[in-house]
């Protein structure tokens, strides 16, 4: 598995970066960890005739927890992500999610960057990004912009990016109340058969907030309001969660592949999302 | 062809310098170009962890690196971990409780090891089953691999207490 010739940069700034970027085109792509892109590489189903590899950018592996938000920087890994107590305090659910992402040795390399930028339905990111209401930061050539993550993802692979911009960093509020990241997969290592990212506050018994997102159900990740709205102002009893489970399905699509056809994925979603309602619900 | 680069890596504490295709995956930089065969290729897909190295103090995947990233980097394979004369505590436990059957994932499954006692000196059954889920084993069945790194834990712990 060899894949096709590339010439390599490794520049030591984003300005580099983004010269580069402007000169070469679509045939030029930025790499962080590289274990999204490599397997692509080697299997010539990406074609990189310009690699830019970011690992010397400076600045761009910051976790910067303050009082109301977290800003994560794009080259910070998933390991990095795992064993920041600062972090995990502020939002354990990003720790809960990071931990059921490939294993070890991805988790070492795989950054929340490339995770979030690559926009592959199957990654786990974006969904939690989603669920998060986290806002994406983008450099290019014109300069930096902002975009919500519920905004970004367009389809399969395609996100509001353009080919000549960079995604630097993710910006969260701090997330509130009881949490949960729950992900259905076949083995180690898979992509998930459904996942779902889940925020809940409980002011006496009752839910003043939920935010709820699904992961691998669609071509991009599914933030569902209706499922929040379903949860909002009720006790969290069978018939909120029922009603949030069946808005859920409204918003999905999922395809059929090799971890199911269609009414198994539904079926599969549902229970997933039961067990993150519960769970989050549970520590809210 | 693109041009070759000109590489430096630190492999098992020696230098080496050369010529290569920034597309060369590290894992043929190693087993090929500098015949450091301890890493093996199970998969070439990322999912086996027989390439396991460490880098830079990370475990990685060579068959997932092109050798144009190791640039500058350290590299630690098996071979920098222990040999026939000065097995490592890990190598030891593998011998003892029978932790390899036709070894070939082992030497992936040591360095992997090596490094997940390092951040875990005494890792709980589950602790060791999760560390290690990058590493597949079609022979052993994984209880011995477990017992194993558990055994080299106890006997480094106990060299470590002596010492000071
Ligand atoms: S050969 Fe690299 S993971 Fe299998
Ligand atoms: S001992 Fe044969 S694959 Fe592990």
């Amino acid at each position: 598995m060899i894949p096709a010739a590339f010439d390599y940069y490794r520049p030591k700034d984003m300005e580099a970066v983004l010269s580069i970027l402007v000169e070469h085109g679509d045939d030029a792509r930025v790499m962080a960890g590289g274990h999204s892109l490599i397997p692509m590489m080697k299997l010539r189903m990406a074609d990189v005739p310009h690699l830019i590899d970011l690992q010397d950018v400076p600045d761009l592996s910051d976790i910067v927890v303050s009082a109301d938000s977290i800003k994560i920087g794009a080259m910070v890994t998933q390991a990095e992500l795992i064993d920041n107590a600062e972090l995990t305090k502020a939002a354990p659910i990003l720790r809960e999610a990071a931990l059921q992402i490939a294993d070890p040795q991805v988790r070492y390399m795989g950054t929340i960057g490339g995770n979030v930028a690559n926009g592959d339905p199957g990654n786990d990111m974006p969904g939690l990004m989603q669920c998060l209401d986290a806002t994406f930061h983008l450099v290019g050539p014109d300069g930096t912009r902002d975009v919500a993550a519920r905004d970004f993802y367009e389809a399969a692979y395609m996100t509001d990016r353009e080919d000549d911009e960079v995604l630097t960093g993710v910006t969260i509020p701090t997330p509130q109340g009881g949490y949960a990241y729950e992900k259905q997969k076949r083995k180690i290592g898979d992509y998930a058969t459904a996942a779902a990212a889940v925020q809940i506050v409980k002011d006496g018994d009752t839910c003043t907030f939920a935010s709820v997102a699904m992961t691998n159900l669609s071509d991009t990740p599914i933030y569902s309001a209706d499922a929040v709205e379903a949860l909002v102002g009720t006790t969290v009893d069978d018939a909120a969660i029922k009603a949030a489970i069946a808005a859920m399905l409204e918003d999905i699509d999922p395809s059929e592949d090799n971890r199911g056809p269609i009414a198994f994925k539904n079926h599969v979603a549902g229970v997933i999302l039961r067990r993150t309602i519960e769970r989050a619900w549970s520590r809210a | 062809m693109s041009d070759k680069m000109h590489i430096k890596l630190n492999v098992n504490g020696k230098n080496e310098e050369f010529l290569a295709e920034p597309r060369e995956l590290l894992i043929y930089t190693l087993r090929e170009r500098l015949n450091i065969t301890g890493p093996h290729i199970g998969c070439e897909t990322s999912h086996c962890g027989a390439c396991t190295v460490t880098i830079n103090g990370k475990s990685v995947k060579s068959c997932t690196m092109f050798v144009a990233q190791a640039d500058g980097a350290e590299v630690t394979t098996i071979e920098g971990i222990g040999g026939p004369d000065d097995l490592h505590p890990l190598q030891e436990a593998f011998k003892e409780h029978h932790g390899l059957q036709c070894g070939y994932c082992t030497p992936g499954m040591i360095t992997r090891a090596k490094k997940l006692l390092e951040e875990n000196p005494m890792p709980t059954e589950e602790e060791i089953r999760f560390g290690m889920a990058g590493n597949i084993c079609r022979c052993t069945g994984y209880q011995n691999i477990v017992k194993s790194i558990q055994a080299a834990a106890t006997e480094m712990a106990s060299a470590k207490e002596a010492a000071e």
